[in-house]
């Protein structure tokens, strides 16, 4: 690990103060960066700490019923604190083991949107609204392929507001050694229709099922969509499996997701 | 009644105080006053040749004390390989050297190109990255096969090729068994690889040079399970250091599984820095650096052929392997794919008739070398999955098939060299019959079908060589050591007993297991004994611990010490109590004159060994301190068999361990709980090898699961509780403990029984497959299933 500085502000206004240096990078849990700065992979010059500010931890339920998570918020929290959502608590309780849940973040792993990451397909099934210091980002804008989003320099994820499904379920089928997704579906049924998220099987990061959600918003059961499954050009392909083995996953996973929802 | 000490009692193993207390003394923990740390840098490249080595700006970082690379290592020796196998035409292998660092090119990413001295670690690591190495990529060699083809890029330039040897064995059974399969009538064909694997010890190599001005003494602090070893090659070999001057220290270690049997070039540099800079020189491998460093397992490619008679009698075996070396040959590599491999092939069967091939391969990847097992696993794992795709094929019952052609007359002389010397392989057949509930398996298979998803049952039997071995046989085999074991007994004043023991313990419970042995032989308290191993310093020379040796070997040389303390106790008690030395005997702790009530206690005796002044002097020396060499007439035998249930989920190819039982027969068991620890984790390491263990590289030499985040590492969840029996026990006839070894059985015995069940599983969902690679992962089962 490089030297660097850190600070643990407050407030928001100072953190976004603090990442205004040159090279300074929000810190969430830690989760993802610094196992990456200890194989001196990143080098940042600061790490600003977003932990210390309470207005971006904890639930709460907003006016129009949406599930309001702060940034900060550790997925443990999620886990206990999101009954309003159980597919979402279901989610987070599901993400790494016992201490990476109780360090990492919502906020955090939404930034840093790894491919196969649960959250990002949490978010993007929920049609959630992720706010942050400037302004609230729709999750079909906020997801821009593999580690990229919205987020500009120095911005911070302060909040992410779900709105809250009818019916959902999260299947994650896990990598056998990272135990990351191979791919994870995300299902939300809404009454404006369904929506349909995998993480971990796409070469461009988390992506909306079309094809799944006109056919279960229709008829939201599994047979709706028997035997169909996305094409596989474009998949990842790799150790842990081939992009035909990953699209033939989505299928069976978006099919296991309904049957547990509905 | 279970006893509650001595030999068959199951004590809790005293050393896990201190090593689940934070209290183990591991080689991390070791400070030396003024230590400096040293960081490798190694290639990234697998392949390529050194044009140019520029040092100045790192020499000038922070810190730096000194910056070596395979310049300051001209005229030292290099890392020996520890057995030399001669191929069938009688030519000894291709060895090539292996310099410390790199010399003029770099041969597999993780080669250690330079090594960066300094005051601290960070500054160590800064430095490094400001090293300028001009490398020339050449093309990597990595699939052997291709390896071998003409006009392949030769991974060392000064030998005629990639291949090391070419072994034949028997070579002279060649024709008959040739011959048997002409004649066979039946003939069962299967090509398999046995997958590479990382050992992953859950401590990394550590290794601290020291040197001592005053003395010119040099001490090295490693990670070892050999310290003995250790000295020898290294001082012998490497840095010319005779072992009066050079003492190796293992304390605790924590886990080795083969891996750190071998002398690796870390130790050699902190050993040669520390002279060269007057300074101790630290090393501690990151788990990153362990992938790259630390010598992998397996990484065999076989094709099998089994003959079969019109009865299904086994009649002929024909194997054809290729065994990758990597780039340079570890310390004991060339022996695992022959003798440890080659003689193991008759298995539990009496096929008369055996010819081995093995094509030792050189690679631009790690080098391969012993991982838990060495050779039996991959013998194991060819035979048993070769006899069970014949049972299918001939439509007969596996376990019939096995039971039919088992071995049942002892001792056996096995066409591929080895005699064993007991066994029941019908016994530990009929304990496993028992724990498996066979008779239940249709309901659980269409409870499983039900739910949709598809069980299957494996079988399979294991035999293994253990308690390496007879060192004038080993010798001719071609082994640069002897495998004899050594203890030295001592005895104190008050009748406490140091146990000082050339096996060393990483994991095996030594500390706890070999007092029962004494208690048990003396019959004192366990307490009243003491394991000290790991010191060249203060142990006698030993050849360490691998091979599931340690009992078998190792505790034979304390018995025999042991046995000599008390015969001369005997003396004294003789002399104290004025009666013949042959009417003494020694029972619970108390000598006493047969068939009278005279009685000294063996405190008494022990005080008077060291207090003579009521004392047979004339006749023998004060004092109660034995030394005893072992060294044992054949291998030992441990069998088993093992049966495996698992489910497949055909939607996803997602392979589940509903059960897994073993039957063992290790012989005499000293402590029961101990044993089953070892199979237990032997077993996690075998279903860690068939369902998620891959190192695995692309066709650059890269590793691709170069850490945990793709190399996927057993964990409890994917783990059944498993049944264990050992109540079938042969004793092996050669040894004083009548034991054979435990060791590694469950390492070796599982991967066949887990692939069989898998194909079983597979087979019973209209899925005609016959083999899957290991490890058997989801992607590639559902690929299987869709063609």
């Amino acid at each position: 690990m490089y030297n660097f500085d850190f600070e643990k502000p407050s407030t928001i206004a100072d953190a976004v103060s603090a990442l205004g240096s040159e090279d300074a990078q929000a810190l969430g849990g830690g989760q993802t960066l610094l196992p990456t700065m200890k194989q001196r992979l990143a080098s940042p010059s600061k790490l600003v700490s977003l932990k210390g500010i309470s207005e971006m931890q904890g639930i709460c339920t907003a006016d129009d019923g949406a599930l309001c998570v702060g940034g900060s918020t550790s997925h443990a929290d999620v886990a206990a604190g999101a009954g309003a959502y159980p597919g979402l608590a279901a989610l987070a309780a599901g993400i790494g083991d016992p201490a990476v849940r109780a360090r990492g973040t919502i906020g955090g792993s939404l930034a840093n949107n790894d491919p196969s990451a649960c959250y990002p397909a949490g978010a993007l099934a929920s049609g959630a609204i992720l706010v942050t210091n400037t302004r609230e980002i729709a999750a079909d804008d906020y997801f821009q392929g593999m580690f990229t989003t919205a987020l500009d320099e120095g911005e911070i994820l302060t909040e992410v507001r779900f709105p809250v499904p009818e019916a959902s379920n999260y299947q994650k089928f896990e990598q056998p050694a990272s135990r990351f997704a191979l791919v994870g579906v995300f299902v939300a049924k809404y009454a404006g229709g369904v929506r349909v998220a995998v993480t971990g099987a796409s070469e461009e990061g988390v992506f909306r099922w079309t094809e799944a959600e006109a056919a279960l918003s229709g008829n939201f059961s599994a047979d709706a969509i028997a035997d169909m499954a996305p094409g596989e050009d474009g998949m990842i392909s790799d150790l842990h499996g081939t992009a035909a083995y990953r699209a033939h996953l989505v299928g069976v996973l978006t099919r296991r997701a309904v049957t547990a929802a509905a | 009644m279970p006893k509650d000490s001595g030999i068959g009692a199951s004590p809790k193993r005293r050393e896990d105080v201190r090593f689940l207390s934070g209290t183990g003394n591991y080689t991390d923990d070791i400070q030396v006053n003024g230590q400096a740390y040293v960081h490798f840098l190694r290639s990234d490249i697998a392949h390529a040749k050194i044009n140019g080595i520029n040092l100045d700006a790192a020499s000038a970082m922070p810190g730096v004390i000194k910056i070596f690379t395979g310049a300051d290592f001209e005229g030292v020796g290099g890392i020996p390989c520890g057995w030399q196998v001669t191929d069938r035409h009688g030519e000894p292998m291709q060895e090539p050297a292996h310099p410390v660092l790199a010399q003029g090119k770099v041969r597999y990413v993780g080669d250690q190109i330079a090594a960066v001295v300094a005051e601290t670690l960070e500054q160590a690591r800064d430095a490094a990255e400001a090293i300028e190495v001009d490398l020339e990529e050449l093309p990597a060699v990595v699939d052997m096969k291709a390896a071998l083809a003409d006009g392949a890029t030769k991974v060392h330039d000064d030998l005629t090729s990639n291949l090391c040897y070419d072994w034949g064995f028997v070579e002279e059974n060649k024709p008959a068994v040739d011959a048997a399969f002409e004649a066979a009538a039946h003939v069962t064909t299967l090509e398999l690889r046995n997958n590479r694997l990382v050992a992953n010890p859950m401590e990394p190599r550590v290794a601290i040079g020291d040197f001592n001005r005053a003395t010119g003494d040099s001490t090295l602090y490693t990670t070892s399970q050999n310290p003995h070893v250790i000295r020898l090659l290294m001082g012998a070999f490497v840095l010319g250091i005779p072992e009066h001057k050079l003492r190796v220290v293992a304390p605790d270690v924590g886990g080795g599984f083969g891996t750190k049997i071998f002398h690796y070039a870390e130790e050699a540099f902190c050993t040669f820095a520390a002279k060269a800079l007057n300074r101790a020189v630290k090393w501690t491998s990151t788990r990153s650096e362990a992938f790259i460093s630390d010598a992998h397992g397996r990484d065999h490619v076989t094709k099998i052929e089994l003959a079969l008679d019109a009865d299904n009698n086994f009649t002929a075996l024909r194997t054809d392997t290729y065994a990758n070396m990597g780039a340079y040959l570890s310390t004991f590599a060339p022996s695992v794919p022959t003798w440890l491999h080659g003689t193991l092939m008759a298995g539990n069967y009496r096929t008369p008739l055996i010819y081995v091939n093995v094509k030792a391969v050189f690679t631009n990847t790690v080098p391969v070398d012993a991982y838990r097992g060495a050779g039996r696993p991959e013998a194991t794992f060819q035979l048993e999955r070769v006899v069970d795709k014949a049972a299918r094929e001939l439509g007969v019952d596996p376990i019939a098939l096995r039971r039919q052609n088992f071995i049942t007359e002892f001792p056996y002389a096995t066409p591929v060299a080895v005699e064993y010397d007991t066994g029941d392989y019908h016994g530990t057949m009929d304990a496993l019959e028992n724990m498996a509930d066979l008779s239940g398996f249709e309901a659980r298979r269409k409870a499983s079908e039900a739910r949709g998803k598809l069980r299957g049952f494996g079988v399979n039997c294991y035999i293994e060589a253990c308690g390496i071995a007879p060192s004038n046989l080993v010798g001719q085999l071609g082994a640069r050591a002897g495998l004899y074991e050594s203890a030295t007994v001592r005895v104190n004043a008050t009748g406490g007993l140091v146990v000082m023991t050339g096996s060393h313990s990483h994991g095996q419970g030594h500390e706890t297991s070999f007092p029962q042995v004494i208690a048990e032989m003396i019959g004192i308290d366990e307490s009243m004994v003491e394991i000290v191993h790991g010191d060249t310093a203060n142990t006698p020379m030993g050849m360490g611990t691998y091979g599931s040796r340690s009992l078998a070997v190792g505790g034979s040389a304390m018995v025999r010490a042991t046995e000599k303390i008390i015969a001369k106790a005997k003396k004294i008690a003789a002399h104290l109590m004025e009666a013949a030395d042959a009417d003494i005997e020694l029972k619970d702790g108390a000598f006493s004159v047969a068939g009278t009530d005279k009685s000294v206690a063996w405190g008494d005796v022990t005080l008077a060994a060291y207090v003579p002044h009521n004392y047979p002097l004339e006749d023998i020396e004060p004092g109660l301190e034995e030394t005893a060499f072992y060294d044992p007439a054949n291998f030992t035998y441990p069998s088993g068999a093992y049966a495996c249930e698992v489910e497949v989920d055909p939607d996803t190819g997602k392979v589940t361990i509903e059960a897994f039982n073993a039957a063992d027969d290790f012989g005499n068991i000293v402590n029961p709980m101990i044993v089953d620890g070892q199979v237990h984790g032997g077993i996690g390491q075998g279903i860690g090898q068939a369902l998620l263990e891959n190192a695995a590289y692309d066709e650059n030499g890269q590793l691709l699961s170069a850490s945990y985040m793709d190399y996927a590492m057993p964990r409890a969840s994917d783990v059944p509780f498993y049944g264990v029996d050992h109540s079938s026990q042969t004793p092996c006839t050669h040894n004083p403990l009548g034991v054979k070894g435990c060791g590694e059985a469950g390492a070796i015995g599982s991967p066949p029984a887990v692939i069989n069940a898998v194909v079983d599983a597979l087979r019973s969902g209209g899925h005609d497959i016959h083999h899957i690679d290991m490890p058997v992962s989801p992607s590639r089962v559902w690929q299987a299933m869709n063609g």
